[in-house]
C-alpha cells in the first residue's frame, strides 16, 4: 500500500462540538495504516491541547489524556500555530507536554510539539498529500 | 481522477451534504470516478431511510441512494459515529437487541479505516463540512 502524507487540521475547541473528539478517533485509526501522519492545531483548535482540562462540570468526558498516547502510536509530528496561540492569550507553557520515544536515539523522550508561524503552517499544508479538516 | 469524498454534516441542517452530492454528480458527468463517499460526524444522517421532508423540498438521502445505485458508488457510514447518533443496519440492530434499523439503500456501515484506505487509493480526498 502506498505511503502518503496525511495531515489532520484541528480548528475547533475540544468541547461544545464533537469535531475534536471524532478527529482524534480518525487519527488513532490512521496510525494503524502506517502512513505519515501530521497533526495541525490552528484557530480554536489550540485549546484541544491545553493542560489541566476539567470539563466534568459541563458533563463532558475529559478526553485530553488521549493526546498523550499519540506518541505510543508513533504519531509525533504535532504542529501548533503561534499566531493562533497569541490571539487567544496563550503560550507554549499553557500546552500539555506531549512526547514520544525516539528509537533512533536510544528511546530518548522528546517533545512531539512544534510551534510554527502561520506562514510555515501554510508551507506544511501545501506539502501534504491528504488534508483532513475538522 | 479518482475521488474519495468525506461528508461531515447532516442533511437539511447544512449545505455541505448538498454540495458534496452536486460535486459527485458533476464529477461523474465529467467521466471521473467516485471511489468512495464516507459519512462522518452528523453526516451519518445522510444515510437514514426514515427521513420525510415536506413534499416541495429535495430528498437528500434519496438522492444519495439513487446516485450510489446508478453508479455503483461505495457509500460508507462510520459505525462509531452512527452508533452515537442512532443509525444502524439490520444486523447491528439485531446485535444490539433493538427493534428497528434505518439505513437507506446504497449505504453500508463500516469503520474509519475505510476513510483512510479510500484516501490512499484515491487521487484526491475532498472534505465537505464546517
Amino acid at each position: 500500500m502506498a505511503t502518503k502524507k496525511f495531515m489532520y487540521v484541528n480548528r475547533k475547541a475540544p468541547y461544545g462540538t464533537v469535531y475534536a473528539l471524532e478527529s482524534l478517533e480518525v487519527v488513532l485509526i490512521a496510525a494503524a495504516f502506517e502512513q505519515e501522519v501530521t497533526l495541525a492545531f490552528v484557530d480554536d483548535g489550540v485549546y484541544q491541547i491545553i493542560k489541566d482540562q476539567k470539563p466534568k462540570a459541563i458533563g463532558m468526558k475529559n478526553f485530553s489524556p488521549t493526546y498523550k498516547a499519540l506518541g505510543d502510536y508513533d504519531i509525533k509530528q504535532l504542529y501548533v500555530e503561534r499566531e493562533s496561540l497569541e490571539e487567544r492569550g496563550l503560550t507554549e507553557d499553557d500546552l500539555m507536554e506531549l512526547t514520544y520515544e525516539d528509537e533512533d536515539d536510544d528511546w530518548a523522550e522528546k517533545s512531539s510539539l512544534s510551534i510554527i508561524s502561520r506562514a510555515e503552517m501554510a508551507e506544511l499544508m501545501a506539502a501534504q498529500d491528504v488534508t483532513f479538516s475538522f | 481522477m479518482k475521488y474519495t469524498l468525506m461528508v461531515n454534516e447532516g442533511p437539511y441542517q447544512h449545505q455541505s451534504s448538498d454540495t458534496a452530492y452536486q460535486f459527485a454528480k458533476a464529477a461523474l458527468a465529467k467521466g471521473h470516478e467516485i471511489f468512495r463517499v464516507f459519512f462522518y460526524h452528523d453526516g451519518v444522517n445522510n444515510g437514514s431511510r426514515l427521513s420525510v421532508p415536506p413534499k416541495d423540498d429535495r430528498l437528500v438521502q434519496k438522492q444519495w441512494s439513487e446516485l450510489a445505485q446508478q453508479h455503483g458508488i461505495d457509500m460508507v457510514i462510520c459505525i462509531a459515529a452512527a452508533q452515537r447518533r442512532g443509525l444502524m443496519d439490520a444486523s447491528e440492530a439485531k446485535r444490539q437487541g433493538l427493534d428497528a434499523d434505518n439505513i437507506a439503500p446504497g449505504f453500508r456501515i463500516s469503520g474509519l479505516g475505510q476513510l483512510i484506505e479510500g484516501s490512499i487509493e484515491s487521487d484526491r480526498t475532498i472534505v465537505f463540512g464546517d
